[in-house]
């Protein structure tokens, strides 16, 4: 049996706010700032995803399906695509209309709902479930949940709502002396199956690729193809799970990134050692080696791979209570524009840009950074938030006097 | 290693900053094994004398220890007393209004020879007169003591005459401090030239400038011409050592957001009031402090009273001593709008006490505190919206102060004054 390699591309844009002065708030109930979006998502556009889309589309063809990759695209990013990027969403019904590429479920707002609420994380799953299959014409049959969070109750209430494969972070402090490449299962739900990312060899191309102080430095395919097959010996199957952005984005197109993409499918199925799967076929063809607990969650983030990229500090907690806390309102209101503010707000970015590890990840927190400290961060969606609660409690507040009338209304009628 | 440093006052008897600052750096140099023979023109006998050597340069008399009388004079020819404003002057009429001024020097100097001067030490009407004498003081100084000392550190433009004489005198490095210049002083238009040509002779002579922050180092190479490689910057510290915050009770039930400063236009108490009338429009639970005096006092009240805000608004005047300490204990925001500001050590104090500082951009402390929230000064706006997020979000306010102490706390005159010390050597050579 061939070796097995998951490519696996997360796509996902924020959905920016503006900047929001407490002079707004009650005033103004527009959070977005749409030009930043627009214009981030045109640039990237151009530079990754429709380039990058022709290629492997190419390849797919080239290689008469024999190359294979998956996706995750948040609902974010797909609301994006649609307002302002329609291009892009016709470049990846096209992978999908070559059956060999798989679309990922996650949560639809890219959000730590998992971690919250599980009746929000059940609503964002299938909201994100019903958009690929509106604009994708597939049904996602694997599951990844944000930034690769996971843990055994993660896992068990991603079984509940009918997924067998999730993918996941090959996290050093859990897996101790064993290999990521390998597939697992649940702890507590033995029947999912888990792919663990290789983070090394992934982040040899999504980070290093272009540092010309890295000792691998210039990577080519064969090269590439050289290592995996030396790390690989006696394993089964390599991750590779990155965010799509690297391509073009991360790194630009003048390091030779796309060259690098044109030439590893052909290397690889050349070779023969290995082959492409998706993340099903992979949980198909490999047998579990055995269960993985994981007590607490863990993520792809940071040196850490845990939760503190996001609810590190006081402020990102506090952020994360205070939106969290209105989920119960918003479901007796159940108003159509709020629950997608609700959703916005959600966004795990927001709290990523409250992050106050300045040091050891900084530069690529500030990278992904539209604020120039945690406090404005913070400061800026706690104002939003404000607004957004004096919205919702107005609303509960009509529902209640709507009751009110409804129920007078029926005693006089019984008077009569 | 030992060092020559040349102040104007140091603790207990101070009455700005730059007391303070020479203390700890001087502390801090003997934590680093650097010997300071610290020079000051009025000493009162219970200074500190356990961290340095204290000279009262008026118990010295201006006398040669081992030149001549003429030698000496042409070292601190330079040395003008009194005024030398000279507008429309023809070259001839120039070169004839300087031998007027060189015989007059001369005279003076002969007068004073051998006699000691009574520094007062303050930054009264005479100071100019005062920094001319303290430099010919300052060269004697120096040579009676040539042996004891390799590098002179002179600390801001006061002591620069004294430093030159001293290096002139003596042949040893220099390096002076800048802890301001004329520039924070007054505004760009308006400064006064005769300090301004001091500190540029005094940058221009020495060996090695320090700045207290990038700001200063900035306008050090832009406004004075000193050249990017000789100016250091050398971020201030603060000495907390033994302090005990205050417990204080409090008489209003709103929060307190303060100012404590002087009220003139390089503190930029007018922007702090317009923020002020723009938090107020949207909350009530909040008073405003103004701590201080100084030549805009008028107008800032004139200005509260013109945007109605006066019952929220409150002045203190001057404070001293404790009461500083009480007001920071009083507050829950502290600001600082600073247009132009060197360091500015009184956010550290806030944020020493568990006071969320918000301060600007424009002030040399920003490049050293993360934890402080920073705003340009003219940006109102975002002053008013830290101020209204630091009232209404708690977990905000707790955590920036909780991390603002830890902050602040770290900021030792032991790690500057291991800069300072490099900076020495690199002039000892």
């Amino acid at each position: 049996m061939k070796k097995s390699i998951c490519l696996y591309f997360q796509v996902h844009q924020p959905t920016r706010l503006r900047q929001y002065r407490f002079f707004d708030i009650g005033k103004d109930s527009h959070y977005y700032d749409d030009f930043a979006n627009r214009s981030i998502l045109r640039r990237i556009a151009t530079k990754c995803y429709l380039p990058m889309n022709q290629l492997l589309l190419s390849q797919i063809e080239k290689s008469g399906g024999k190359f294979k990759v998956a996706f995750s695209i948040s609902g974010s990013a797909m609301d994006q695509f649609e307002r302002y990027a329609p291009d892009v969403v016709d470049s990846f019904r096209a992978l999908a209309a070559t059956g060999c590429v798989e679309f990922l479920a996650e949560t639809y707002y890219h959000s730590l709902a998992s971690l919250a609420s599980p009746s929000e994380f059940e609503h964002q799953v299938l909201k994100h479930k019903a958009a690929v299959e509106r604009l994708f014409g597939v049904t996602p049959k694997a599951f990844r949940n944000t930034e690769l969070i996971y843990s055994n109750d993660i896992g068990k209430a991603v079984g509940k709502l009918g997924f067998k494969t999730m993918l996941t972070e090959g996290a050093r402090h859990i897996m101790g002396w064993r290999s990521p490449n390998f597939i697992y299962s649940g702890e507590t739900a033995r029947s999912m199956k888990l792919l663990l990312r290789n983070a090394p060899l992934s982040d040899d191309i999504a980070f290093r690729f272009s540092n010309r102080s890295w000792e691998g430095w210039p990577l080519t395919a064969d090269k590439y193809l050289g290592w995996i097959k030396e790390g690989l010996k006696d394993d089964d199957i390599l991750n590779l799970f990155m965010d799509y952005e690297t391509f073009g984005e991360h790194q630009s197109a003048d390091s030779g990134i796309f060259d690098f993409m044109a030439a590893l499918p052909g290397a690889v199925i050349a070779d023969g050692t290995f082959e492409f799967v998706t993340p099903s076929e992979a949980a198909s063809k490999h047998k579990s080696v055995s269960s993985l607990d994981v007590p607490d969650a863990i993520s792809w983030a940071d040196e850490e791979r845990d939760l503190s990229a996001w609810l590190g500090n006081e402020l990102q907690q506090e952020a994360y209570n205070k939106v969290y806390a209105m989920t119960e309102k918003l479901s007796i209101v159940n108003d159509e524009e709020l629950w997608a503010d609700f959703g916005h707000l959600q966004e795990s970015d927001h709290f990523y840009y409250m992050c106050t590890k300045f040091f050891s990840d900084g530069e690529v927190h500030k990278y992904f950074n539209p604020y120039d400290t945690p406090y404005e961060a913070f400061i800026n969606y706690m104002n939003v938030l404000s607004d957004f609660q004096i919205r919702l409690d107005e609303k509960r507040a009509a529902l209640d006097v709507k009751e009110q009338v409804v129920k007078e209304q029926k005693a006089v009628k019984k008077k009569k | 290693m030992r060092v020559l440093m040349f102040g104007w006052e140091f603790p207990p008897h101070i009455a700005g900053g730059l007391g303070t600052a020479c203390y700890g750096i001087v502390k801090g140099l003997a934590y680093n094994g650097v010997e300071t023979i610290f020079v000051m023109p009025s000493a009162s006998g219970d200074e500190d004398g356990s961290v340095a050597k204290i000279i009262n340069a008026s118990d010295v008399a201006v006398d040669t220890v081992s030149e001549t009388v003429d030698d000496f004079l042409d070292k601190v020819r330079f040395v003008h007393i009194g005024s030398n404003m000279i507008p429309y002057a023809d070259p001839e009429e120039f070169s004839s209004i300087v031998e007027d001024e060189r015989k007059r020097q001369v005279k003076d100097f002969r007068i004073s020879y051998g006699q000691k001067f009574k520094f007062s030490g303050k930054y009264g009407a005479n100071l100019l007169e005062e920094v001319a004498r303290y430099a010919m003081v300052g060269g004697t100084i120096a040579l009676q003591h040539k042996d004891e000392f390799d590098v002179i550190h002179a600390h801001d433009w006061l002591t620069y005459y004294a430093g030159i004489a001293a290096h002139e005198l003596t042949g040893k490095p220099l390096v002076v401090h800048v802890h301001a210049t004329s520039f924070d002083r007054g505004s760009a238009d308006n400064i006064d030239t005769r300090v301004f040509a001091i500190e540029k002779r005094g940058m221009a002579a020495a060996d090695k400038v320090v700045a207290v922050s990038d700001l200063t180092r900035n306008i050090c190479i832009n406004k004075y011409g000193v050249p990017p490689e000789k100016v250091v910057t050398v971020h201030n510290a603060v000495d907390f050592s033994g302090r005990e915050n205050l417990v204080v009770e409090r008489g209003v039930k709103e929060k307190v957001v303060t100012f404590l400063g002087r009220i003139t236009f390089q503190k930029g108490p007018e922007y702090f009031i317009e923020a002020a009338a723009k938090v107020l429009k949207r909350t009530k639970n909040v008073r405003f402090v103004m701590a201080g005096s100084g030549d805009m006092m008028n107008r800032a009240i004139r200005q509260v009273a013109r945007l109605g805000i006066s019952d929220r608004f409150h002045f203190t005047g001057f404070l001293r001593g404790a009461d500083v300490q009480k007001m920071f204990a009083l507050s829950d925001v502290y600001i600082m709008p600073s247009v132009s500001e060197p360091f500015g050590i009184s956010p550290l104090e806030a944020m020493r006490t568990g006071v969320p500082s918000i301060i600007s951009h424009q002030s040399g402390a920003a490049e050293v505190l993360k934890y402080a929230f920073k705003v340009d000064f003219w940006d109102v706006d975002a002053m008013a919206n830290d101020i209204y997020a630091l009232l209404n979000y708690p977990a905000l306010a707790s955590f920036a102060a909780k991390e603002g102490y830890d902050e602040v706390n770290d900021l030792k005159w032991n790690g500057a004054t291991a800069k300072l010390k490099k900076v020495y050597e690199s002039v000892i050579g």
